[in-house]
């Protein structure tokens, strides 16, 4: 159990195995809250400049442990948490966050380490108001990852659990143990599941909805530029290419509707 | 076959059965001879023929570049600082340390998680949740606490590398100069040493004595270290 939020803003996750969608969906959410005049911060797993240089490193020379690798990955979350995070949700804004504290109780769980001491390790966190979690059968998660890119890198396929010499075999197996370790915490954490293999639109709809009952009956702060922002504005938003491949083409579908 | 012990649940993924070397950590507050002491027992124990290695904070060298880095800074929060050494702690303990002993060497540490937390814990962190942190941590076969007085900190500094920022705590503390901090810090630590010394079952050392006095306490107790 995290502690409850108890600041002014509100905090909004998501969370899923690559190729679940859940980058497109929160970026279309933060399009869209902004629209509605919010304040809105968004932080992405994994993107504090303090631990790059570490991260790429350990990567480049595969020296993590499964304990190196959780602890760095929290070193990162702490950083954007302390200097950015929660200054924002003191602050009253909506704070976005494409994977939370609940990437590293799968991941690192299936990497071996204890579920309870990874728990701990976070436990600083507060409970997100919102945690949307994007359920996708692994085939189509497969399927999305392989069809575009060239290669899937060694620890994203879990090369370090010695699963299979084969990379799209041990990232297959890989990812249905987060999957499995996803499921067990949708009690725990109160996750809201969204089916990821439905058409964007109608999975982003959903979202809205969720998004709309958790934040009605709350101001928060208002944002200075409250005229609308159009719909083409570059988000101040760190994503991946993947994502950002995947959301040009939405956008070209979902267009000035969303 | 002596018994493995880890604080917590240690490395899971890892099951470690038998380390026949002797895992030697030296304690201490800054200035209190740890170093020194460190260098003559590596001396002593090569003249005995015992293989050795050594340790301390930040010489991961998946860490060190990136930790070091991040102190010239100002962006580095407590918590991120606390979660950075407790990486680079890891690191040496699974990659450097865990090896070692399975080698049969001796390792002696300069240093061990217990003065990362009591930095921590002396700037604000929550003692329960950093002791939590390290149940990864091996138990030391022995934990020298060396424990010397302020003034004697002092006057060691005076006469040595003089005062530095970090020693001082002058990143927490309201003292406006290197000296009032650096005694108010160091007592701070002292008391969180003195207070940890029975639940990790240290073997306190009074350091006020000259370093061949230390020395020669130090060796005695491993010298029966060895012979178990």
């Amino acid at each position: 159990m995290l502690k409850p939020n108890t600041y002014n803003g509100k905090l909004i996750v998501v969370e899923g195995i690559d190729g679940s969608g859940k980058s497109t969906q929160i970026d279309l959410l933060y399009k869209w809250l902004e629209i509605q005049g919010k304040s809105v911060y968004f932080s992405e797993w994994n993107s504090s400049e303090l631990v790059k240089s570490t991260t790429r490193l350990a990567k480049q020379e595969h020296m993590f442990t499964p304990t190196s690798f959780s602890l760095l990955q929290a070193t990162d979350f702490a950083d954007r948490w302390q200097n950015r995070i929660l200054p924002m949700l003191k602050a009253g804004a909506v704070v976005l966050a494409d994977r939370y504290a609940f990437t590293a109780f799968a991941r690192d769980v299936t990497r071996g380490v204890d579920p309870l001491w990874v728990r701990n390790l976070y436990s600083f966190a507060p409970q997100p108001d919102v945690v949307l979690y994007f359920r996708v059968p692994l085939d189509v998660a497969v399927e999305r990852i392989t069809s575009s890119r060239a290669k899937i890198k060694y620890y994203e396929a879990g090369m370090d659990l010695g699963l299979s010499d084969n990379r799209i075999t041990s990232f297959r197996l890989f990812q249905q143990r987060i999957i499995d370790e996803y499921d067990k915490m949708v009690d725990e954490f109160n996750f809201t599941a969204i089916d990821g293999t439905l058409p964007v639109q109608a999975q982003q709809k959903l979202v809205r909805q969720i998004a709309r009952k958790a934040l009605s009956g709350w101001e928060g702060l208002p944002n200075p530029r409250s005229t609308p922002v159009k719909i083409n504005k570059k988000p101040s938003t760190k994503t991946s290419k993947r994502a950002k491949n995947v959301r040009a083409d939405m956008m070209k579908e979902v267009g000035e509707n969303a | 076959m002596k018994a493995v012990h880890f604080y917590g649940a240690g490395f899971p993924y890892n099951p470690i059965k038998n380390l026949p070397g002797k895992l030697i950590v030296v304690e201490g507050t800054d200035g209190v001879g740890r170093s020194t002491q460190t260098q003559l027992l590596r001396r002593w124990l090569e003249e005995e023929g015992y293989a050795v290695s050594d340790t301390g904070l930040r010489r991961s060298p998946m860490t060190q570049p990136g930790l070091d880095a991040a102190k010239l800074g100002h962006t580095l929060s407590r918590l991120t600082m606390i979660l950075f050494y407790a990486t680079d702690f890891a690191d040496r303990l699974e990659n450097q340390i865990i090896p070692a002993l399975k080698a049969g060497f001796y390792v002696l540490s300069d240093r061990y998680f217990y003065s990362i937390i009591a930095r921590d814990i002396v700037r604000g962190a929550d003692p329960e949740w950093a002791r939590k942190l390290y149940g990864f941590a091996l138990k030391p076969d022995i934990t020298f606490y060396l424990n010397a007085d302020v003034p004697h900190l002092v006057s060691r500094l005076v006469h040595g590398r003089g005062f530095n920022y970090w020693e001082s705590g002058m990143d927490f503390h309201c003292a406006n100069n290197l000296y009032d901090s650096f005694c108010t810090y160091q007592s701070e630590l002292i008391q969180e040493f003195d207070d940890m010394a029975g639940e990790f079952n240290f073997t306190t050392i009074d350091a006020n004595r000259s370093v061949n006095e230390v020395f020669e306490d130090l060796r005695s107790h491993i010298k029966k270290l060895s012979e178990e």
